[in-house]
């Protein structure tokens, strides 16, 4: 098969062989050649209203699915506007493809209208990008971003196009190959080294599995529980590696770092071994780097060579695909089960008596009072009705820590948060994301009163979408997290932290036609989230917590990670204004 | 430290600025940098000599590697490798001067590339430490200009180039 078309068509040509159904974008004058092939297309565009929840929006979709998720932007703004979006991608690992126009080829270099160096700027935000100047390469172009985003450590691609090449006539062939000889993936996994890392584990006196979003990216949940159960080891998942194992499991600890709970961080600690799955030691999980697992050996699995010895030596590293790798492993750990598991039985039953003891002086337990909504009540609440079903999307700071914390998720891909670059507004276009996706699955968007209006815009894409998403904004009327730092680390003097003018959010979504409710009171809660999820439509629900909760545990920047601040220090004063 | 790395990467556009952005990210200054292409015109090599803490040496050629565009990347800095450097200086000679120039030159086997009555231009390769002392020398007979090449090196061990095997498009299900 084969006829000469234009550049935007072979582009959703392309597209279409990559099993793309929808796109995230924003139009604009030099994608007008694309947009009208798009206009009678069988793949949907959803219309965002900014090109950032474009790249967000294409995020949760990946996120939430493991597709690829694709975003278009114009030139110039549109393309700058996608920074954000991109480099959350990059530091989260997620498959996004970013098309966006360019000037025409003649054009570039001369301060065009809506020009800007987006080749440039988008390199260090992207896993690679691409520059199409010239119509024959554009197929192959698509196709490599597609493979390279989504294989090995995945990660955003961006496609910037000039306007010449979307208009120009071409004869398209469907390509059979691309050739990427630089493009080196290992994902096999040493044997010997496999071998050793199951004698390490069968060895070890108190092993540890620290799962990240590694496991999630290679779909290994099942190889996980797999391994966590055949070792019957304690584990815990990251931010990133929330629901690769399932939250009710019960070798399922929490989630480790800065706020994570205390028997996850004291059994990072004082592990012997940890079993380093798809992770990368960030310092949000490690506290001072000096201090971190100072009495164990390190089996560090990654696909990514970068990514081990970067932060922390590894004893053994494992250089592969987290399924291909964890299956290999569990099939030699129950080869050497009868031989080696026996020695340590007596260790390793006082080391689960040691990790819980832990989890019953310190639980992570849901706060109430009888006055005021406590944010921890509010996860609570929604944790009781997602059941572990739910999707949830999260902007960063505080409601994160506590959803992280109090929600448990029974699968994987049902976390969406923004975990390295920790963007505010990322909740409400990545849960219209992963909705398009999933458009029967509960998805609750959860944010702060201040992330929430970094992402107003879209609540009209979810007007116009019609898409069921239950945005539960976390009101304290503070930017709660910067405000607990202020708190702890600055006198309590709070500068600039204070959200006021935050509007009536029951006229607010009824400016757009949708359903809104103000909830003030703890009685009030439950009955406020079952009306949000029962509605079958958008829902806005405002819910007013206490103002002054701060995040526990807490472990303080530069401190070890067994060094946590369980409660707050004393009653801090709030000063008049 | 300083570090020198040399890299066989595909002759695109925008490859050089992925390695030298790769650098700059991470804080590293760049001492020298030459890049021009192989036998093969669609793949440069390239020379870079970077000042790194030596415990990151490893990690900078993990993430170069990691470059798409990158076929291959070595180590030099402890390797096996001839390094070499080419420089040209103007000096300005005297009459009573220019014969000890000349003999300076001869002992440095740097060449004179231009003579006129205001002095001579010289051109001298070799290891930095012998370019140093040259440059050294030639200053003694007043001001000269300096235009160094950066360093060009290549290893003395055959290492195997791996390319990743073409990847077959087909129809997703």
């Amino acid at each position: 098969m084969s006829n000469t078309m234009n550049g935007a068509r072979i582009l959703l040509e392309c597209l279409v062989r990559e099993g793309v159904d929808v796109i995230f974008g924003y139009p604009g004058g030099v994608t007008l050649p694309l947009y009208d092939v798009i206009y009678d297309h069988e793949i949907r565009h959803v219309l965002v209203r900014h090109e950032e929840n474009a790249c967000f929006a294409a995020s949760g979709y990946a996120r939430a699915t493991g597709k690829v998720g694709v975003a278009c932007a114009t030139s110039g703004p549109g393309a700058t506007n996608l920074v954000t979006g991109l480099v959350d991608c990059m530091m989260d690992s997620i498959p996004v493809v970013a098309l966006t126009g360019q000037v025409t080829s003649k054009l570039i270099g001369s301060d065009a209208f809506q020009e800007a160096d987006t080749f440039g700027i988008t390199r260090s935000a992207t896993k690679h990008n691409y520059l199409v100047r010239d119509i024959k390469e554009l197929a192959d172009t698509v196709h490599e971003a597609f493979h390279i985003a989504s294989t090995g450590r995945p990660g955003p691609v961006l496609i910037d196009i000039t306007k010449d090449v979307l208009q120009g006539q071409a004869h398209y062939t469907p390509i059979h190959e691309i050739h990427l000889p630089g493009y080196k993936v290992v994902t096999d996994g040493h044997a010997g080294q496999i071998r050793r890392a199951a004698q390490m584990m069968w060895e070890a006196q108190r092993p540890y599995i620290y799962a990240g979003g590694g496991i999630i990216a290679a779909g290994a949940h099942n190889e996980l529980r797999e391994l966590t159960e055949t070792l019957d080891a304690p584990a815990v998942c990251t931010l990133m590696g929330l629901g690769a194992l399932p939250g009710s499991h019960p070798n399922f600890i929490s989630m480790p770092g800065m706020h994570g709970s205390y028997a996850s961080n004291m059994g990072m600690y004082e592990c012997d071994l940890l079993i380093a799955l798809g992770v990368r030691f960030d310092d949000r999980v490690t506290g001072r780097l000096a201090s971190f697992a100072p009495h164990a050996k390190v089996i560090h699995v990654d696909i990514d060579p970068a990514e081990i010895g970067k932060n922390r030596t590894a004893d053994l590293p494992i250089v592969g695909d987290a399924k291909k790798v964890l299956s290999k492993l569990v099939r030699v750990l129950k080869e050497l089960e009868p031989e080696m598991a026996p020695a340590r039985a007596q260790d390793r039953r006082e080391w689960w008596k040691q990790v819980r003891t832990w989890m019953e002086e310190h639980p992570l337990e849901p706060v109430f009072s009888p006055d005021e909504i406590k944010p921890q009540h509010l996860m609570h609440e929604i944790n009781r009705i997602s059941d572990g079903k739910a999707i949830v999307s999260t902007d960063v700071g505080q409601h994160q820590m506590w959803a992280a914390q109090h929600i448990r998720f029974d699968e994987p891909r049902h976390w969406l948060s923004s975990g390295g670059l920790g963007s505010m507004g990322f909740g409400l276009p990545a849960a219209i994301g992963a909705q398009m996706a999933h458009p029967d699955k509960l998805v609750f968007c959860i944010c702060g009163d201040g992330g929430f209006q970094m992402a107003l815009p879209e609540v009209a894409t979810l007007a116009n979408q019609g898409l069921p998403v239950k945005v539960v904004i976390m009101n304290n009327g503070y930017l709660g997290m910067v405000r607990q730092w202020q708190d702890l680390f600055y006198q309590n003097r709070l500068s600039s932290v204070q959200i006021e003018a935050f509007p009536n959010i029951e006229m607010f979504a009824a400016a757009y036609g949708l359903r809104g409710r103000i909830v003030e009171k703890p009685s009030e809660l439950a009955g406020a989230l079952k009306e949000a999820v029962e509605h079958p439509g958008p829902f806005l629900l405002d819910v007013r917590v206490s103002n002054f909760e701060n995040v526990y545990p807490m472990v303080p920047a530069g401190a070890a990670i067994n060094e946590m601040v369980l409660a707050p220090p004393q009653p801090v004063p709030v000063p008049a204004q | 430290m300083l570090m020198t790395i040399s890299i066989l990467m595909e002759n695109k556009p925008g490859a050089l600025m992925r390695v030298t952005g790769l650098l700059s990210q991470r804080g590293y200054n760049i001492e020298s940098l030459t890049v021009a292409r192989t036998l093969d015109p669609s793949l440069s090599r390239m020379t870079i000599v970077v000042d790194v803490e030596s415990r990151q040496r490893a990690q900078v050629i993990k993430q170069m590697t990691r470059l798409v565009n990158v076929l291959q990347t070595t180590d030099l800095t402890e390797a096996p490798a001839v390094l070499r450097e080419m420089v040209l200086v103007r000096v300005r000679a005297t009459q009573e001067n220019r014969t000890a120039i000349l003999k300076e030159a001869e002992i440095f086997a740097a060449r004179v590339v231009d003579s006129s009555v205001e002095g001579f231009a010289l051109e001298a390769t070799g290891d930095p430490e012998k370019l140093e002392e040259f440059i050294a020398v030639m200053e003694t007979y007043g001001e000269i200009e300096v235009t160094r090449s950066g360093m060009v090196a290549v290893s003395l061990e055959a290492k195997k180039l791996r390319l990743a095997p073409p990847i077959p498009k087909t129809q997703p299900a």
